[in-house]
């Protein structure tokens, strides 16, 4: 009896929220799925028929926004790496007993509004706002020169909002570096640059590959950034699907490029990882 | 040597220009709450004004926007904080078949692309005429803050040494009273930890929300709403408290954590 209660407990402590997950989150995976393969409109109704043309459509229609979010994502999470690499690399090993209050300062973007963060920039860059303004009256820029509305500014936005996202992961990774290893790798003549490349690039990488999988994903799928900085030309899938599902209500159409969206997002993770090589650095990720 | 020393000085004043970008916006937003603004469009500085934080709930719809954000928060730290503890204990704690399967729909749940989820749970609930508003978002936060608190408190459960609960039923304790004088207390702040991430994480959400929330706001959904016709400076003042309320949860925190590691 007591034996059998000993079993039954972690599936009973699992119940309630595998439940709530299950309905929730897998269960609605499966019905966008079905919902992405029927035909019809929102005012006649919609049935299932096999129908493949709301991906053929989707695909062709929106074949630009795909390629734009594929590309700013990729961009804005290099830019992230090469910004928050050394960053993590100085507090890992040089920030001493204040490690804990740069962390901090790298959290507090997140106890403000991810909208409200971004609308603070697009207000910082407007055409005539607290940066461009004063160069303008001074005349060290051109009158017509604009931030918003361009990629640009879409890729810095993404880059600045996910940046925390890839810079911990990569802290973490070289905090677990064990001193006495640089230590014998000194010992044994090794140089700077070859106890970075030899040593502390490979043991961060796991920490540099949950920050892509942390930054990438939500930069490529993002659509707060590209309707707030990006102006009308730079709409990304993200801003497709929003529009098809909520204002166009045209469901077939939005359900086939989310999954497009998250196909495209599971591919690159796996090519990724396949790319950098390691098996276990999934495992890690996993973890 | 030298060369180094310089090179350690020259990585740290580039951490400062990484932090002071990181925070800027947020230095926009506190500024501009005490700009004495006249006009509908908060952009330009017109004085220093106090009248904001006077004045800061007179914007009936927002006020309630707040409301509901904070509510919501509430309910999601506690549903999710005690689900999600639940299967961090028992992921933590146990081995057991199914595991691995939990583990991965935590994983998805966890690096699914936001966007995604949330239309997926709005095809659910279209599928099923579900009337969208207060209670699709509390469920739709509900359902992504689990994981993170699960992680949070398994990760706690697994540094635990369990011979501490062997030798309290040695010694004569139930099963309800082993956990809630021995486990709970050693678990309790990975709970803590895990429950205020879900804090956060629904009272920041903007993605999902937008999808499930039918015409109900939140906070961020409101703020969303008003770019177009401009900003009020109300909103630059919610920003500004619920930023310093972070701060001091987090400062509190770190010096009752500091505190306990030194006793």
């Amino acid at each position: 009896m007591s034996r059998l209660r000993a079993s039954l407990t972690p599936y009973l402590l699992l119940f309630p929220g595998g439940l709530w997950l299950a309905i929730f989150f897998v269960i609605p995976t499966v019905v966008m799925l079905s919902l992405s393969l029927q035909s019809g409109d929102v005012v006649n109704g919609y049935v299932f028929t096999f129908n493949w043309h709301s991906y053929v459509d989707g695909i062709t229609t929106y074949h630009d926004q795909i390629v734009r979010s594929v590309v700013y994502g990729t961009i804005s999470t290099v830019i992230q790496i090469v910004i928050g690499f050394p960053v993590a690399y100085w507090i890992a090993f040089k920030g001493g007993n204040r490690k804990s209050i740069y962390l901090f300062l790298l959290l507090l973007p997140f106890l403000v509004s991810f909208v409200l963060r971004t609308i603070s920039w697009q207000f910082f860059l407007s055409d005539n706002g607290m940066l461009l303004g004063p160069l303008k009256s001074l005349g060290l820029v051109p009158e017509d020169f604009h931030i918003l509305a361009t990629s640009a500014a879409v890729i810095g936005g993404l880059a600045y909002n996910f940046l925390p996202f890839m810079i911990l992961p990569i802290y973490v990774a070289l905090e677990r570096i064990d001193p006495r290893v640089l230590e014998a790798a000194q010992d044994l003549y090794a140089s700077k640059t070859q106890i970075f490349l030899r040593i502390v690039l490979p043991l961060s990488l796991p920490g540099v590959f949950a920050g892509v999988l942390m930054t990438f994903v939500p930069a490529t799928s993002d659509y707060v950034n590209a309707s707030v900085l990006g102006g009308t030309g730079n709409t990304m899938i993200g801003n497709v699907i929003q529009n098809q599902f909520l204002i166009n209500q045209d469901y077939p159409t939005a359900s086939a490029l989310s999954f497009t969206l998250m196909a495209l997002l599971l591919v690159g993770i796996f090519v990724y990882a396949k790319a950098l090589g390691t098996e276990d650095v999934l495992e890690v990720a996993a973890r | 040597m030298k060369g180094g020393l310089l090179r350690g000085r020259g990585l740290q004043i580039y951490t400062w220009l990484v932090i002071a970008w990181l925070v800027l916006p947020i230095a926009v937003m506190i500024l501009f709450g005490f700009n004495d603004t006249k006009g509908r469009y908060n952009t330009a500085w017109q004085g220093f004004t106090l009248k904001w934080y006077g004045k800061l709930f007179e914007i009936g719809d927002l006020t309630q926007a707040l409301v509901n954000s904070l509510l919501i928060a509430l309910l999601t730290m506690v549903i999710a904080g005690v689900l999600g503890s639940m299967i961090g204990l028992a992921l933590g704690r146990y081995r057991f078949r199914g595991s691995g399967a939990m583990n991965l729909v935590m994983f998805a749940a966890i690096s699914c692309a936001e966007i995604v989820m949330g239309a997926s749970l709005l095809s659910l609930f279209v599928t099923f005429a579900v009337p969208l508003g207060f209670w699709t978002i509390l469920i739709s936060h509900v359902m992504f803050s689990i994981s993170f608190v699960a992680v949070t408190v398994r990760a706690r459960v697994m540094t635990l040494d369990s011979s501490l609960e062997e030798a309290a039923r040695d010694l004569g304790a139930g099963p309800w009273t082993t956990f809630r004088l021995v486990t709970l207390p050693m678990i309790f702040p990975g709970v803590l930890a895990g429950s205020l991430l879900a804090f956060a994480l629904s009272i920041d959400d903007f993605v999902i929300t937008n999808f499930n929330s039918g015409g109900t706001m939140t906070f961020p959904l409101w703020i969303w709403g008003a770019t177009r016709v401009g900003l009020p400076p109300q909103v630059n003042v919610m920003g500004t408290l619920i930023f310093a309320a972070g701060v001091l949860i987090a400062l509190v925190n770190g010096l009752i954590a500091r505190r306990r590691a030194n006793a």
